[in-house]
């Protein structure tokens, strides 16, 4: 096992090295100048020259490199242009929304997912089965962006059980939780549609191995021999599909913030944009590509400790 | 024949069909503005009835389907034509240092979500169409490459395919001339999985502004100019939306069908 994490901090680390030279370098190649890029066209060239000074163009670019990522390394992440405020200010505001906002819509989503997959499993062929399957078909193809429009029209317009949109702060918690509810639900359904079926069919997987039908000879109840024994090993492939719905659960919630007007990673990032302010774009940026790629790797271990057989080389 | 192939074959023809009528004919012009005739409800002139210009809504969906079926054709076109070459490469190499920079490079990939890329890439070259399909192209390559090595992976413990190496066949030969016609039907199945998650991609790009600018009809663009006036005309949200669902559904159905059909011992398996 200590050989196995090894291995995955090494290829952890070599992954964080390149993905940083290959944001690095998209920006580098902004076309011009970057401080020019970010003044816009009318700035006067003294302006220029002094933001150019600031940001560090004039020295040669692995150095601009280094003191980049070595910033990043002790937490600063730079100065953002139009906010006057450093990014890691900046981003640690923003991720008292987004952070929640994911974690809320992951558990709603497995809330929805488990109970929806064991019970397409249970009655396979059935009717319940067939309800299940085709309620998650329609699922995956319904975009969140609309489905969240949907919601607001009905249960935040014409019922007023929630606010459209808007983030009151954490200071009065249940406002701030009413107002990331229906974004949550909005981001959750699409997951939990694509969950459910993962889950079904690693479930229907494990109900034909031979160890399940040795749990029903010896007398277990199809209830408790799926329970007890088939979801277990199901989660597995589950567990690798969660952890790789954090990064669509990150990019569907830069969506989803838009949609509600809430002030996070993802409103943060579009205001970045069209404000030219490359500095921000480039940190959180690199910042969403770090969680992913450590949430992949924090999900690979607990594949390895649940499955040994995962840690021998294939 | 199985109720869900045909639906979604009938579901993505529609929207094909609409797509290419729109190149010669839709029922009024869409970019053609006319106040006078904002926001009305669906009526026998105005089918879908029409937008906050007066822009008719059957017509812009129409459209708007071309936008979307070609931004992701051209994405998967883009995830086939490089990611499957990868895929088979790095089978023909397994184990060796060629596999390994090769799938590293994927799991990479894999830790930009395509909005990350298309974010970075909209951040540095401005939003345009073109831009979305790279964004969601660059995506789609790790996806191909992976179903092609897994898929080739096996066929090179055959019999065959070690017969054709014995007689001195060279590697890119037999991945060429083997290999590829016989996992052509995972292709083509991961291919509309593929399309139709593009299509949502590309909507929900257009509706953050990063894909197709005005005046090109995009679904994703109709919704975000919806959202204002959603409350006064809730129809003007309601069809682009649906076009969507169609489309995504259509294209799901005739994938999961195609897979069934294409390799019986799936039958009845999903996911």
């Amino acid at each position: 096992m200590g050989r196995y994490i090894l291995k995955r901090i090494a290829s952890l680390i070599a992954s964080l090295i390149v993905a940083s030279l290959a944001i690095f370098a998209l920006i580098e190649v902004t076309p011009g100048d970057p401080a020019a890029f970010m003044l816009g066209l009318n700035a006067a060239p003294e302006t220029v020259a002094a933001l150019r000074d600031q940001l560090g163009l004039n020295e040669p670019l692995p150095l601009r490199y280094l003191h980049w990522v070595g910033g990043m390394l002790s937490g600063d992440f730079g100065l953002s242009y139009t906010y006057k405020v450093p990014v890691a200010e900046l981003v640690g505001d923003r991720l008292k929304i987004s952070l929640p906002l994911a974690l809320i819509a992951l558990a709603l989503s497995t809330a929805l997912a488990l109970p929806a997959g064991l019970i397409a499993a249970a009655r396979r062929g059935k009717a319940a089965d067939a309800a299940v399957m085709g309620a998650t078909q329609l699922g995956i193809a319904v975009p969140n962006f609309w489905f969240a429009m949907l919601l607001v029209l009905l249960l935040a317009v014409r019922w007023r059980l929630f606010p459209a949109g808007g983030f009151p702060g954490w200071s009065d918690p249940l406002a701030a939780l009413r107002a990331l509810t229906l974004p949550a639900v909005a981001l959750a359904l699409p997951q939990a549609a694509i969950l459910a079926r993962v889950l079904r069919s690693a479930l229907i997987e494990t109900l034909g191995q031979d160890y399940i039908r040795t749990a029903r000879a010896k007398g277990l109840s199809r209830q408790a021999a799926l329970t007890r024994h088939a979801l277990r090993n199901a989660l597995i492939p589950v567990l690798t599909i969660l952890g790789m719905q954090f990064s669509f659960l990150l990019a569907g919630a830069i969506i989803i913030e838009n949609v509600f007007y809430l002030p996070g990673l993802g409103r943060l990032i579009f205001q970045a944009i069209t404000q030219r302010d490359l500095i921000v774009v480039e940190s959180v940026v690199m910042l969403l590509v770090f969680a992913v790629i450590a949430v992949t790797f924090l999900t690979d271990l607990a594949y390895a400790a649940v499955d040994p057989r995962l840690r021998r080389p294939a | 024949m199985r109720p869900a192939l045909v639906l979604g074959a009938a579901l993505s023809a529609l929207a094909l069909v609409a797509a290419l009528i729109s190149l010669i004919w839709t029922p009024y012009d869409v970019t053609a503005l006319q106040i006078g005739a904002r926001l009305q409800p669906p009526s026998e002139a105005h089918w879908l009835g029409t937008d906050h210009f007066g822009r008719d809504i059957l017509s812009m969906i129409m459209a708007g389907a071309r936008t979307s079926l070609a931004v992701a054709l051209v994405a998967v076109g883009i995830g086939m034509g490089l990611g499957v070459p990868l895929g088979l490469a790095a089978a023909a190499h397994r184990g060796r240092w060629l596999d390994e920079a090769i799938m590293r490079g994927n799991d990479l990939i894999f830790a930009f979500p395509s909005l990350v890329i298309a974010i970075l890439i909209t951040a540095v070259f401005g939003p345009s169409a073109l831009n979305a399909i790279i964004a969601i192209g660059i995506f789609n390559i790790p996806v191909f490459a992976r179903v092609a090595r897994a898929g080739a992976l096996s066929l090179w413990t055959l019999d065959y395919i070690r017969a054709a190496r014995v007689a001195g066949k060279h590697r890119t030969r037999i991945s060429v001339e083997h290999i590829l016609p016989n996992i052509a039907n995972l292709l083509i199945v991961q291919g509309t999985i593929q399309f139709s998650l593009g299509i949502l991609a590309e909507a929900g790009l257009s509706y953050v502004g990063l894909g197709a600018q005005p005046p090109t009809p995009s679904w994703g663009r109709m919704l975000a100019e919806a959202q204002t006036m959603v409350v006064m005309a809730p129809h003007v949200a309601l069809f682009p939306g649906l076009a969507i669902v169609a489309t995504v559904l259509g294209l799901n159905l005739l994938g999961d069908g195609l897979r069934d059909a294409l390799d019986p011992r799936l039958r009845g398996r999903v996911a």
